[in-house]
Order: structure tokens, then sequence, then C-alpha cells
């Protein structure tokens, strides 16, 4: 094992420049690992986002070495190259400093997707069953371990060029919840979903798919709302 | 434009897409076949005047044509060059109308 990584991160906002450090290489490191030793043992103005360590908050989204990609859950071994790390802030959000993305325009897209769960039963009506193996549940479990870290957002090329497209991450929610036999909000969400800005401006590009670290498939729930919107569209209730 | 009708645009860009899939491998199935021994412009003449059924097939790759390359065009310009709103609509509505005519008058020269 090499002695020491040679490790480049962003300092900054939308300007900065990298800054270089060497950072101790040990066993099943990860690169949050690498991160937090810069900021507790060489530098500690050095600002960055993390909570539960064990992939499951997802607020330790970077990219590294170009890729966007949970940092709690990626081994240094798996991603530098001839001991060499690059660690900026996820694309396609504002940079409040160093590491650290603006979530804001990521979770409002969430809202204006109609994320929200709006169910219509009360403590006196009864469960709706809904049953394992049934066609609408299989969909949205194959859909609902999304942990929020904006990995997709960051990958998502349509994104870049089209800041008002609601991205993967929103549109795999409105999905989810799409196939949700207990919500009751699904005509509004359909309407809030269509279009350019919606899921017809995805180009199936799956830059998506292939970085999602929990390894589900925007594009796929997106092709779905897709012709769920179609169907909508032809009934005239959109 | 509301998201109906960008829906509907969507729809329509796809189902042109998959007409213009069998007219484009028709056309150019057809064209080397017809060429490969050295056939004159006459000859395709002879072969597509009055013929309804070329007539009907051009027609529809025109119609597919019209209603496909704006649509795409419309994204294209909203996403590399951040056109968007009515005045980019307008320039594509006559592009489509330019491309209506002038593929009609293609096919009906070669049928007439």
């Amino acid at each position: 094992m090499n002695p020491a990584l040679n490790v480049r991160v962003w300092r900054g906002t939308a300007e900065g420049e990298f800054q270089q450090f060497e950072v101790p290489r040990h066993p099943s490191q990860t690169v949050l690992d690498v991160v937090t030793h810069i900021q507790r043992a060489l530098d500690p103005t050095l600002a960055y986002r993390f909570a539960c360590r064990v992939g499951m908050c997802g607020s330790c989204a970077m990219t590294v070495n170009g890729v966007a990609r949970w940092t709690c859950r990626t081994h240094v071994d798996k991603v530098a190259k001839e001991g060499r790390l690059e660690i900026a802030p996820l694309r396609n959000l504002p940079v409040i400093r160093d590491l650290v993305a603006d979530m804001r325009e990521f979770f409002d897209k969430w809202a204006r997707a109609k994320g929200q769960f709006k169910g219509a039963s009360s403590r006196k009506t009864d469960f709706i069953r809904v049953q394992p193996d049934s066609e609408a549940r299989r969909r949205a479990d194959a859909a609902i371990e999304c942990i929020g870290c904006g990995v997709c957002y960051a990958s998502c090329e349509v994104v870049e060029r089209n800041r008002e497209y609601l991205g993967p991450a929103a549109l795999n929610r409105a999905w989810t919840l799409l196939n949700d036999a207990r919500d009751v909000a699904n005509a509004g969400r359909l309407r809030a979903i269509a279009g350019d800005a919606g899921c017809h401006a995805c180009h199936t590009q799956m830059g998506c798919t292939e970085h999602c670290p929990k390894k589900l498939s925007p594009t796929a729930g997106i092709a779905g709302l897709k012709r769920a919107v179609a169907r909508a569209a032809f009934r005239g209730e959109l | 434009m509301n998201a109906r009708t960008e829906t509907l645009l969507w729809v329509a860009q796809r189902m042109s897409a998959a007409v213009l899939a069998i007219c484009v491998v028709v056309h150019l199935v057809t064209m080397t076949y017809a060429i490969r021994g050295g056939l004159s412009a006459a000859e395709i003449l002879s072969r597509t005047q009055g013929s309804v059924g070329w007539l009907a097939f051009y027609t529809l790759f025109v119609v597919a044509v019209t209603v496909h390359v704006p649509i795409g065009l419309r994204a294209v310009f909203s996403e590399w060059l951040g056109w968007q709103g009515r005045y980019r609509d307008a320039v594509l509505f006559l592009f489509a109308l330019s491309l209506a005519v002038l593929g009609m008058r293609a096919v009906l020269g070669v049928f007439r």
C-alpha cells in the first residue's frame, strides 16, 4: 500500500481552486475518511457535509475524480488512480463553500413535482390492502429506496442544459407515489411533472441510472411517467 | 405552452419517429436496389409517375418529417441555445410549413 494519498480538494464557492493535501493510506479507507482526516488533522476550515456514514442519510455526496459518488461508501482503493484523488462539490448545484453544495433547488423540485404523499383515509376508514406482488407495488418497490443524495441530479446532462428540469430524483419520487394505491393526488401530480421541464425533457441518457449508489433506475420511472402522462393527455385529464 | 400540449408534442414526435424508422429503411433499400444496374432518371420517373402507391408512401414520409423535425429542433434550440417562448415556436411552425411545401413539391414533381 502506498504510504500517502495525493488529494486535491476544491476550496471556495463557484470561484475557487483546488488545494493539495497528503493523507496517509489505511486499509478499507473511504473517501469520506479522507475528507474527515483533512478537516480534523490538516485544515479545520474545510467545509463538507456528512451525517450517518453508513449510506443511509444521503448527505455526503461529492464529485470524486470527476464522478458523483456517495463518499461514505466509496472505498479509496476503487477510485484513487495511482494514489490520486480529486474531490469537488456536486455538479449542477450552487456551491455554498468548499465541498458543500446548496441542495435547496434539488429538494424544491421534489416539492414542485408534488413529491408529498397525500392520503384520504382517516382513523375511521379501513386500511387499503396492497398486495406485495401486485404490479404497482413491485414498481414502487424498485424505486422507493432513494436516499436523496443528489448523485443522479449531479450526473444528469439534461439538468446541466435545462435548469428548469425537475431532475431524476424528483421524478423518481413522483413515480413511487403514482404507484401508491393510498395516494389521491395523482391528477395534479401528473400535471406537475409533464412537459418541457418535467419527464418529457429526459433524453434517456441514463447518467442517473449509471451513477445511482442505490442502484435504482430513475430512467425506468421517468419512462413510466411519460406513458402515464400520455394516457392522461389522451383522456383529457391533464 | 401548457403541459397537455407539450405532452402531445412529445407523443407526436415519438409516433412520427416510428413512421420515419420504416420510411427511411424503405427509401434507402429502394434507392440502392433501383440504381444497382445503372438506372437513369427517366427510368425512375417512368416508375413513379402515376404511381399512387409511391405517392402515398412519400406523402407519409413528408408528413412524418414535417412533424418530427421541428419538435426535435424545439428541444435543441431550448437546451443548446437557451431559446424558448412563442417566437421560437412561431419560427419552427414556419419551418414545418416550408418542410411540408418543399417536400410535397418534390413528391408531386415525380408523380405528375
